[in-house]
């Protein structure tokens, strides 16, 4: 899995002082369109690889930061650069429309 | 070429693509956004035979593509832009730009559900407002939520919420529910829930995130608001035929016309779920629909082609 899981202790490492963008997949077990874009998700990071991080955040086990960052919806797709959510993305969408997203911050 | 391009990976796609690879037929299922359809949503399903106790939606929608992929169904994620006919061959061109031929086509895209089309419901969407409360339920536990709507999916998920949440009202445009009795009486034996008929919601109102509703009482116009942090909608359902409809006939509500066959005007092309005009939008009847567009399809190209 070219996915990164994100918790708590990894969050600043990973994401905030990421040097490439990030994307990250908030999700929870119980979500079920949150499992059935998962394969996107990988997708894309296998895709994007070197020029795109992927993350994953567990709301479930993370609810600190999935609060830090206001989600009250899932599955949220945020994007980070340079530490800053630059985009996001609430709720399961076709894959195009999320590449066409990245690009423009790629 | 393929024998059957499906275009929707829902139970009626899920369902089609099994019958039509186990029949020995080159298969691929288009999916452009949730395997598994609308039902992957559904905290419970408690009407599918074979499973006494109940399953999630989620659950279930996994043992379905399972099965599928056992007898080999190809699928993607890519959305369909277009259909064409050319007889005996159609070309299904993807949103990618990608354009396939087959021998038959499968339409099994389903419906999406309605928009309230209210001032806030766009702004705060993912913000309090939502369309799933097995997704999003947990984001409001011990919180005042509202559920529009007075269908069987409006009372499930208002039952769903009523764990979690501290408070739930169920605003709905008419007098009494559309919802089956088994979901009403449980929602009128729920303390948690309370119900506002004869109302519509105007606006969703807050300021980062969701803080009230403005509702209107539909006989007196009279306004007034309510507290809530949540607000769930469930007002019908839209079927995605869009792409289709300069090809197929579709009825004055936009559901795809077909004949116990599952076939559509077009020869070679079926529909099967909830897409089309049936009586009763099950996954057991999106299932059976599948099996049945997949069996003519077969006996189509074994015929025909």
């Amino acid at each position: 899995m070219a996915e990164i899981h994100l918790t708590q202790s990894n969050w600043e490492e990973e994401v905030l002082n990421s040097d490439i963008p990030v994307l990250v997949d908030f999700w929870a077990p119980w979500c079920g369109p949150c499992r059935m874009v998962a394969p996107v998700v990988s997708e894309i990071a296998e895709e994007y690889k070197g020029k795109l991080k992927v993350g994953k955040l567990n709301t479930d086990e993370e609810p600190e930061i999935a609060v830090r960052y206001g989600i009250m919806s899932i599955p949220t797709l945020m994007i980070f650069k340079n530490g800053e959510v630059v985009d996001q993305i609430i709720g399961a969408v076709p894959k195009e429309y999320l590449v066409e997203k990245l690009q423009q911050v790629l | 070429m393929y024998d059957v391009i499906i275009i929707g990976g829902g139970p009626a796609g899920l369902t089609a693509g099994l019958y039509a690879a186990r029949g020995g037929l080159k298969t691929l299922i288009c999916e452009e956004k949730v395997f598994g359809g609308q039902i992957v949503m559904s905290y419970e399903v408690d009407n599918y035979p074979g499973f006494p106790k109940g399953i999630s939606g989620m659950d279930l929608m996994d043992n379905f593509i399972k099965q599928a992929e056992k007898f080999g169904v190809e699928m993607n994620y890519d959305g369909v832009k277009s259909i064409e006919d050319e007889g005996k061959t159609k070309t299904v061109t993807l949103s990618s730009g990608t354009k396939l031929t087959t021998k038959t086509i499968i339409i099994a895209a389903g419906a999406s559900p309605n928009k309230l089309n209210c001032p806030g419901e766009k702004k705060f969407t993912g913000k309090g407002v939502s369309y799933c409360a097995t997704c999003d339920g947990a984001f409001f536990r011990g919180k005042k939520v509202a559920v529009v709507g007075g269908g069987d999916s409006a009372i499930e998920e208002a039952l769903y919420l009523a764990n979690l949440a501290s408070k739930v009202y169920i605003i709905h445009r008419r007098d009494q529910l559309r919802a089956v009795k088994i979901l009403q009486d449980r929602a009128f034996s729920n303390k948690k829930i309370e119900f506002i008929f004869n109302h519509v919601v105007k606006e969703i109102q807050g300021d980062k995130f969701v803080n009230g509703v403005l509702i209107e009482n539909v006989q007196t116009k009279e306004l007034s608001r309510l507290e809530v942090d949540g607000v769930f909608i469930y007002v019908g359902i839209t079927p995605n035929t869009k792409f289709v409809e300069d090809l197929i006939k579709l009825d004055e509500n936009g559901y795809i016309i077909v004949n116990d066959k599952m076939e559509t005007n077009i020869p070679g092309i079926y529909a099967a779920g909830d897409i089309r005009v049936t009586p009763l939008r099950q996954v057991l009847t999106a299932a059976a629909d599948g099996a049945i567009a997949a069996s003519s399809a077969q006996i189509y190209i074994e015929t025909k082609c």
